[in-house]
């Protein structure tokens, strides 16, 4: 099969807005939001595959995340959220399978990762907003779109003796259910071991009773009596929420501008140099000083520098998986004041318990995330004029090496409560926490002080500091050595040692669920030329080498 | 030939009394199938003496078997034609391979949904039938909805031998699902979409017989080639039985058609609704209903399913001896699709054709019929004819599903659709004209010999 490359493609954007939506409809009813599924199946983001029977593609996901991350700013009044299908007898059919098969390996990874990290942001909702979902499973529901029930907090099906949820992926395409199907059933459902092992290689999937008694659904309701379990299980999972009062704060558009080598956004600016595969990408402090209240953060909405930088960097990172591909070592950069980082830090802290707030620090959390799962070697240059304190200190922190010049008046290392906590990585803990799991006291770093080079190399907060005799080929030559090195080792090497600690459902689906994915993408029973994705929908059967690993 | 045990509980040819567990089975399910058939089956007529044949051996003459019953005393049991010797796969990857006698576990869930989805419409169809007793135009029709009725319960029998012979735990729960779905029941509806539409009257029921029976009939002769020899049995012997419901069904909507054509004769204005006649547009309607709703039985007419199950040996094509060529690769199909608003000619790989190529021999078989009813038009002077509507028209499954095609097959906008729909589907009007003609009458013609007024069923 044709495999399309997307950076020879039009670039993928991910600015998109309700109004705009083509595959989703999202209403508002106080306490209640409805996310209905209702895929135009000729208008994929590629040609050649129509989205058949509700089966989604990157277009299709973006919507469904950019959908999730508006309720949680823009509706603070919504606190349960039903994710529904406006087809008949079709809740979701997965990921479109002759999508996956036409789009090159980088592709595949990477929309898994995203439609993964979609995912979990609906959990981190209901963990953190309060905002809790409902999967109206209304009809078949396989594939990715039992995972995506799965990500709900409740599973209702339809009982019409024909409905089922399945996980047919290696039963059916010799591949495994790759957005953390495998992970929630047993992790998060706890399904049992065995009965989860027969539902992933049944096909056909479950239904009814059993898929109750089995736990893979909460319940199961007759299609006559469906609507009105819909509404009444959305009721009382709404009752137990917190409110959220006050208007929300409207996600306005980032407008960024688009270059050849690069991207220009107010605070970030992402500067590709395609012929050496190396990017800068650079973020800005605040301009001015912030507001510090609750009340006026609010009145600055989706400006706030806290929100605006972190979207924009959100959008670069998006840029650089998607667009960039062939970019390897990302440098990443600040620029600005030390003290107003640390000033915006401080206002965040404080404001915590206000809900806006509060997502504004849960969005930052889930952006340095998305930077931790990255798959390009990140190198911290702390430099002149760069203000990596508090929340921007977590870039240098993220990354796999950092430099910070050494010199009279250079630059400095700043903490903030945010370091200590607020913004996990993962595997639950903060970068610090991570970065000294030998001597956890090291993470117990001092709050507001700016720390020189030595200070900072002293303490292990990073990893050199050449002076300014050296500063330049010392960075230069990280760089060049790294560009040089076998992608597809430095991937698999920085993913083991960037989560080292304790295992989440998150380490896992992200290690070793996407780890095996990524592997069996790669693997001839699946994608050769007699693999049983390749050969998916065609007349031709799979053929298997039967020897195992 | 095989012996036909009629002598035990549940009469058969595959020596039950020798497995004990499956009898026991069988045993366990029987009585919830007599309450089913109690519950669902004919209505008001249980305890009637029915003239009906059933089989007591599985050779040309064995299940002519004629002779008075009540439908609950009927003997239902399991019949495969007899085993081929040294079968072999005929078609797919496993081609001259020898058939399996027991289900392969790579097949296992495949077939046992093939199994489920046809088992499931034996039942659906006595349950749309169920009130049609009270208003036959005939006893011999009476008689012919009981036989049809009563052979739908047998079938459902063959299919739960196979549940429960081959498929364990999950073959008998299945088994005891096709009791559980009734026809038309939002909450538990039957699995395929003709099979919950309502049969109402006898023009529905004659339509249904031509055209829903006559898929059926495709089912079985693509079943019939399986891999899966007792597959291949069983439908084998089911396909005696449905030949007679298909005639049940073009015989009565010749009769119709006759019946018209005769008052349009008398009738200056060829109004046949004075006389009781159903005018032949309302007929076509009719038609064209019962033919839509059972092309989409066969399912997309581009399918991976349908590939996969050709490439396994599990579902061949109509008479798969007549064609050269038996895997199928690098082959392709032509078929119409829609694009763009328009319709163009594709080739599709053989394989994935398998339904339409299906589909085909079946619109092909309803051509006959078809031609056959406007003899009657064309000997009466009539230059109206009844004719199969577009393969495109009135689709809920497949490439054309919910699009707005008219029976000529043109494209339309959905509004233009919508406003012209009582062109052609039944109407509210049509409904209330067919149902002020369903009257029981109780004269008959001839089975097996006797006179019109033979006492087909002992009504006293």
């Amino acid at each position: 099969m044709e495999h399309l490359e997307t950076a020879t493609a039009t670039p993928v954007r991910f600015d998109t807005h309700p109004s705009r939506y083509v595959h989703w409809k999202l209403e508002i009813e106080p306490p209640l939001a409805r996310l209905s599924m209702d895929v135009v199946e000729e208008r994929g983001l590629r040609p050649g595959y129509p989205l058949k029977l509700n089966s989604y593609d990157l277009g299709v996901d973006r919507e469904l995340a950019d959908a999730i991350q508006r309720l949680r700013f823009e509706h603070p009044e919504v606190s349960v959220v039903v994710i529904a299908s406006a087809k008949d007898r079709v809740f979701c059919s997965g990921a479109n399978i002759y999508m996956l098969g036409s789009s090159s390996h980088a592709f595949k990874v990477n929309f898994c990762k995203y439609t993964n990290e979609t995912r979990l942001a609906l959990e981190d909702a209901s963990a953190n907003s309060g905002l809790k979902s409902l999967a109206a499973v209304n009809g078949a529901c396989a594939g990715g779109g039992y995972e995506l029930a799965l990500a709900c907090d409740e599973i209702l099906l339809v009982d019409d003796a024909s409905s089922a949820v399945s996980l047919p992926e290696v039963p059916l395409l010799a591949v495994l259910p790759g957005t953390g199907g495998l992970t929630r059933l047993v992790d998060k459902r706890k399904v049992r071991r065995d009965l989860a092992d027969v539902f992933a290689s049944l096909g056909e999937g479950v239904k009814g009773k059993r898929a109750v008694q089995w736990g893979l659904v909460d319940e199961a309701a007759p299609l006559s009596r469906f609507p009105a379990r819909v509404a009444e299980r959305a009721k009382a999972l709404a009752s137990s929420a917190p409110p959220r009062p006050g208007p929300g704060v409207e996600l306005r558009p980032l407008e960024p501008r688009y270059r050849e080598d690069g991207v220009d956004y107010k605070y970030v600016t992402l500067d590709v140099d395609a012929a050496a595969r190396v990017a800068r990408l650079t973020v800005r402090g605040p301009e001015t000083d912030e507001p510090s209240s609750p009340a006026a953060m609010r009145e600055r909405g989706s400006d706030l520098w806290a929100l605006r930088a972190f979207r924009e960097l959100d959008d670069a990172l998006l840029e650089l998986r998607f667009n960039r591909p062939e970019i390897g070592v990302v440098v990443l950069q600040t620029r600005g004041e030390t003290a107003k980082v640390l000033a915006a830090d401080a206002g965040l802290v404080a404001g915590g318990p206000d809900w806006f707030v509060s997502e504004v620090l849960h969005h930052m959390k889930r952006v340095l995330k998305r930077l931790d799962l990255t798959a390009r070697s990140l190198l911290a240059v702390i430099d002149a004029g760069s203000c990596f304190a508090g929340s921007l200190a977590e870039l240098a922190l993220a990354a796999d090496r950092s430099y910070m010049l050494s010199a009279d008046g250079g630059p400095t290392l700043a903490f903030s409560e945010l370091n200590r906590g607020p913004l996990p990585m993962g595997n639950g803990l903060s970068r610090l926490q991570t970065r000294f799991l030998k001597d956890p006291s090291r993470a117990e770093v001092p709050v507001g002080e700016a720390m020189d080079a030595e200070t900072a190399l002293e303490a292990g907060l990073v990893t050199f500091a050449p002076d300014e005799m050296d500063w330049d080929d010392e960075v230069r030559l990280a760089v060049e050595e790294r560009a040089s090195l076998s992608p597809d080792a430095l991937t698999g090497m920085e993913a083991n040692l960037r989560f080292a600690g304790p295992e989440t459902m998150e380490t896992k689906i992200f290690g070793r669920l996407s780890a095996w994915q990524n592997w069996i993408f790669q693997r001839p029973n699946a994608v050769g030329e007699r693999g049983a994705l390749t050969l998916y929908g065609r007349p031709e059967r799979a053929r298997f080498n039967w020897t195992r690993t | 030939m095989s012996t036909v045990d009629l002598s035990s509980k549940i009469p058969n040819n595959v020596n039950l009394d020798q497995d004990k567990k499956l009898l026991r089975a069988l045993e366990q399910w029987q009585p919830d199938y007599l309450k089913w058939w109690l519950d669902m089956g004919p209505k008001d007529f249980q305890q009637r003496d029915v003239y009906l044949r059933t089989a007591i051996s599985v050779d040309a003459e064995g299940w002519a078997n004629f002779d008075y019953v009540k439908m609950p005393d009927y003997r239902w049991g399991i019949f495969l034609a007899d085993p081929v010797p040294d079968r072999t796969i005929g078609f797919g990857d496993n081609y001259g391979k020898p058939t399996w006698p027991v289900v392969p576990g790579e097949h296992r869930n495949t077939l046992r949904r093939l199994i489920v989805t046809q088992g499931d419409t034996e039942p659906a169809s006595v349950e749309q039938q169920r009130m049609l007793g009270h208003t036959a135009p005939s006893l011999y029709d009476l008689r012919n909805l009981f036989q049809v009725n009563v052979e739908e319960g047998r079938h459902l029998w063959a299919m739960v031998y196979l549940l429960h012979s081959q498929f364990g735990r999950d073959g008998r729960e299945e088994a005891e699902a096709l009791l559980e779905r009734r026809s038309g029941d939002p909450d538990k509806p039957r699995i395929l979409g003709a099979f919950n539409a309502p049969v109402d009257n006898w023009l529905d029921f004659f339509m249904f017989t031509m055209f829903t029976d006559r898929d059926g009939k495709y089912q079985l002769l693509a079943l019939a080639e399986s891999g899966f020899d007792p597959l291949s049995r069983t439908t084998r012997f089911m396909l005696t039985e449905e030949a007679h419901h298909m005639f049940v069904g073009e015989s009565g909507v010749e009769r119709i058609v006759q019946r018209t054509a005769e008052l349009m004769q008398q009738d200056e204005n060829e109004d046949v609704t004075r006389q009781g006649g159903i005018p032949l547009d309302m007929v076509q309607r009719y038609l064209n209903l019962w033919f839509a709703l059972s092309l989409d039985l066969f399912g997309g007419e581009i399918s991976s399913n349908a590939a996969s199950f050709f490439a396994d040996g599990l579902k061949g094509r109509y008479k798969e001896e007549s064609h050269e060529e038996h895997r199928a690769l690098d082959q392709h199909y032509r078929m119409t699709v829609p694009k763009d608003g328009a319709v163009v000619e594709e080739d599709v790989p053989l394989r994935n054709a398998m339904n339409e190529v299906l589909r085909d021999a079946y619109v092909e078989d309803c051509q006959r019929g078809v031609d056959r009813w406007n003899k009657h038009l064309e000997r009466a002077g009539i230059t109206v004819r009844l004719r199969l509507p577009s393969k495109r028209f009135y689709r809920h499954i497949g490439l054309y599903a919910d699009m707005p095609f008219d029976a000529d097959g043109r494209l339309l906008e959905r509004s233009d659709w919508d406003g012209r729909r009582g062109e052609w589907l039944p109407t509210e009007k049509d409904r209330a004209y067919v149902a002020t003609l369903q009257k029981a009458v109780r004269d008959a013609r001839g089975i097996k010999g006797h006179p019109f007024e033979y006492e087909y069923v002992r009504l006293d």
